[in-house]
């Protein structure tokens, strides 16, 4: 599928894995690492973006600006895309994490080559395009030129198969893909989920898998495009062809997993890779528990939370904090009344953004405090002090372990 | 460009992410000095007071994992650095290096073969790494593409020339 995208990008017939293309890219989307690339884009000296109407751009680490210098950082960002006529800028007020506002406002189509500011760009993938993320300076090459040299990686394809156990999801599944190949087994590859498991997922849960194959250091998570996809990018005037994956694709490597009855799973501290069955953690005391994050805060993210809320408290002494992905998000959770359960609850309900899952603001750790997240990074000082303990786990987990102060298999709730 | 290179090492191990190198609090600000000042800080608080320019970072696998900041090499490079040899490198680190003109090279093996301290050559031209005790070892050249970026001080220089040789008067 990867390579069928590339050779389009490219103008090739056909590319093989490990061949340099250059390819036209269809979308670029941008966060606050704009500021860092304008440096390098004013000194590439073409002056203009070479294609406004390609480029998406919000503001999500930082929001609402935590500091003068980043109030400022965001204004020459406003300025930048006012005078570039970057239409599509997503402000604060209009914003989201910048992969799910791509994803739920129908920017990235299938077959698309998409390149994100921010290595978990692999979410996209799940449309069915070849989303990879990039940094500052490669940024800056894009705005300048529209095109980006990319290797072709080989793929690695991901069947998963079976019947989950209940309150597990495709973040249990990822965790346990994760710690089985390791947060590098996947380097520099194409990872493509298949299997009946994965037909049957619905799109917020397949966002869930690729956005997770950036800790497996994949270039680029995907998911064949289906009718699920088509009915979930069902925008005016979004046209929907599908790539396909040959019948006689060949993959790198193929692994299967058979998830049937599998059910939580943890990362612990501090590797994604890290990984345990929920009964071998259960029991460790938490401070915090975090609901966030382009991984898990989507609409179906927070109905779990809620459902698992609803009558019950947030444990004496635990912060429970629950950040929607995007602003769509939020008003949704309030439409539908979970803000008011969560609230009820004694959970903090926030603005969107980024902060708290890369230790930035808005909800950061101590050193001696232990945090459930249903984030994708635990690495030392990910979320703050660098002390602190983060175990990574799925909304469900996340939540029951909010409710009884030490981490809880949701089943048992 | 500068290919030979003699230093002294600062080991580090497996899946080293650009979390550790430089985190997230220190962000929120445009200017290297701030991002060489806190290198590091999650592993070793003293470590980018100890740094000297010219030394050299051996690591093991997946180096530079985890978000794609380009900080971490810009905090790296800015503190001099002068090139990182690893088990192997996670991509967004490594593209963001090179576009920096930042050497960093895959030598498989060499993480095991020298300790903190250690003063190595290293030649890009040749592909070779010679230990404190004479013995050598080879890495795999990088891809042509790569080194041409390399070779232009990184990906922004190079970018002007080929702007500047299509909009020359003398070439059209």
């Amino acid at each position: 599928m990867s390579e069928k995208i590339l050779a389009r990008a490219s103008h090739a017939e056909s590319v093989h894995p490990g061949q340099i293309v250059d390819g036209d890219v269809d979308l670029l989307y941008m966060h606050e690492m704009l500021a860092m690339a304008l440096m390098p884009f004013n000194e590439i000296g073409t002056m203009k973006v070479w294609d406004p109407e390609k480029i998406v751009v919000t503001l999500d680490h930082w929001v609402p600006p935590p500091t003068p210098e980043i109030a400022k950082m965001h204004q020459t960002i406003r300025d930048f895309c006012h005078k570039q006529g970057i239409r599509r800028f997503h402000d604060v007020g209009d914003h989201g994490i910048v992969h799910q506002l791509i994803v739920e406002r129908g920017y990235a189509h299938p077959g698309d080559l998409v390149i994100g500011s921010d290595s978990h760009t692999n979410m996209v993938g799940a449309v069915g395009a070849f989303a990879a993320g990039i940094g500052a300076t490669d940024t800056a090459a894009v705005m300048a030129t529209g095109r980006l040299w990319l290797r072709v990686p080989e793929t690695i394809r991901v069947e998963i198969r079976g019947k989950l156990a209940d309150r597990t999801g495709a973040k249990d599944v990822i965790l346990k893909v994760i710690g089985t190949t390791g947060d590098d087994g996947a380097r520099y590859a194409a990872v493509e989920f298949t299997g009946p498991t994965v037909k049957e997922f619905p799109m917020n849960e397949r966002f869930v898998l690729c956005n997770m194959t950036t800790e497996m250091g994949a270039k680029v998570g995907m998911i064949e495009a289906d009718s699920i996809t088509k009915k979930y990018l069902a925008h005016p005037g979004v046209p929907f062809q599908p790539i396909e994956s040959d019948e006689d694709a060949s993959f790198a490597k193929t692994f299967t997993f058979d998830v049937d009855g599998m059910g939580p799973q943890v990362a612990c501290p501090s590797n994604p890779a890290n990984l345990k069955p929920v009964e071998d953690v259960e029991g460790t005391k938490i401070d915090v528990a975090f609901l966030g994050s382009c991984t898990n805060a989507r609409i179906e993210d927070l109905r779990i939370a809620a459902d698992l809320l609803r009558g019950e408290k947030v444990a004496p002494g635990v912060r429970f904090q629950i950040t929607p992905a995007s602003q769509i998000i939020y008003r949704q959770a309030l439409k539908e009344g979970l803000v008011e359960v969560f609230l009820d609850a004694g959970a903090t309900f926030t603005s969107s953004t980024c902060g708290p899952c890369f230790g930035g603001h808005l909800g950061v750790l101590a050193g001696d405090e232990v945090c459930i997240s249903s984030t994708n990074r635990n690495y030392p000082g990910r979320m703050g002090s660098p002390q602190a303990q983060v175990y990574l786990a799925s909304p469900w987990t996340v939540t029951a372990s909010a409710i009884r102060g030490k981490i809880t298999d949701p089943r048992k709730v | 460009m500068q290919t030979r290179f003699q230093g002294r090492v600062w080991t580090f191990g497996d899946d080293i992410s650009t979390d550790h190198i430089i985190a997230g609090k220190y962000l929120g600000t445009t200017d290297p000095k701030i991002f060489a000042e806190h290198a590091f800080e999650a592993v070793d608080p003293t470590w980018a007071k100890k740094v000297q320019p010219g030394d050299l970072i051996v690591a093991g696998a997946n180096f530079g994992c985890g978000s794609s900041r380009e900080q971490a090499p810009i905090a790296l490079r800015t503190l001099g650095i002068a090139a990182i040899l690893a088990n192997s490198f996670a991509r967004i680190f490594f593209r963001n290096a090179i576009n920096l003109g930042f050497p960093v090279i895959e030598c498989a093996g060499l993480r095991d073969r020298v300790k903190p301290g250690d003063g190595i050559e290293l030649d890009l031209a040749s592909g070779e790494v010679r230990l404190p005790s004479g013995e050598i070892m080879r890495f795999t050249a990088l891809p042509p593409n790569v080194l041409e970026i390399l070779e232009a001080g990184g990906l922004v220089p190079k970018l002007r020339k080929e702007l500047a040789q299509k909009s020359s008067p003398a070439l059209t």
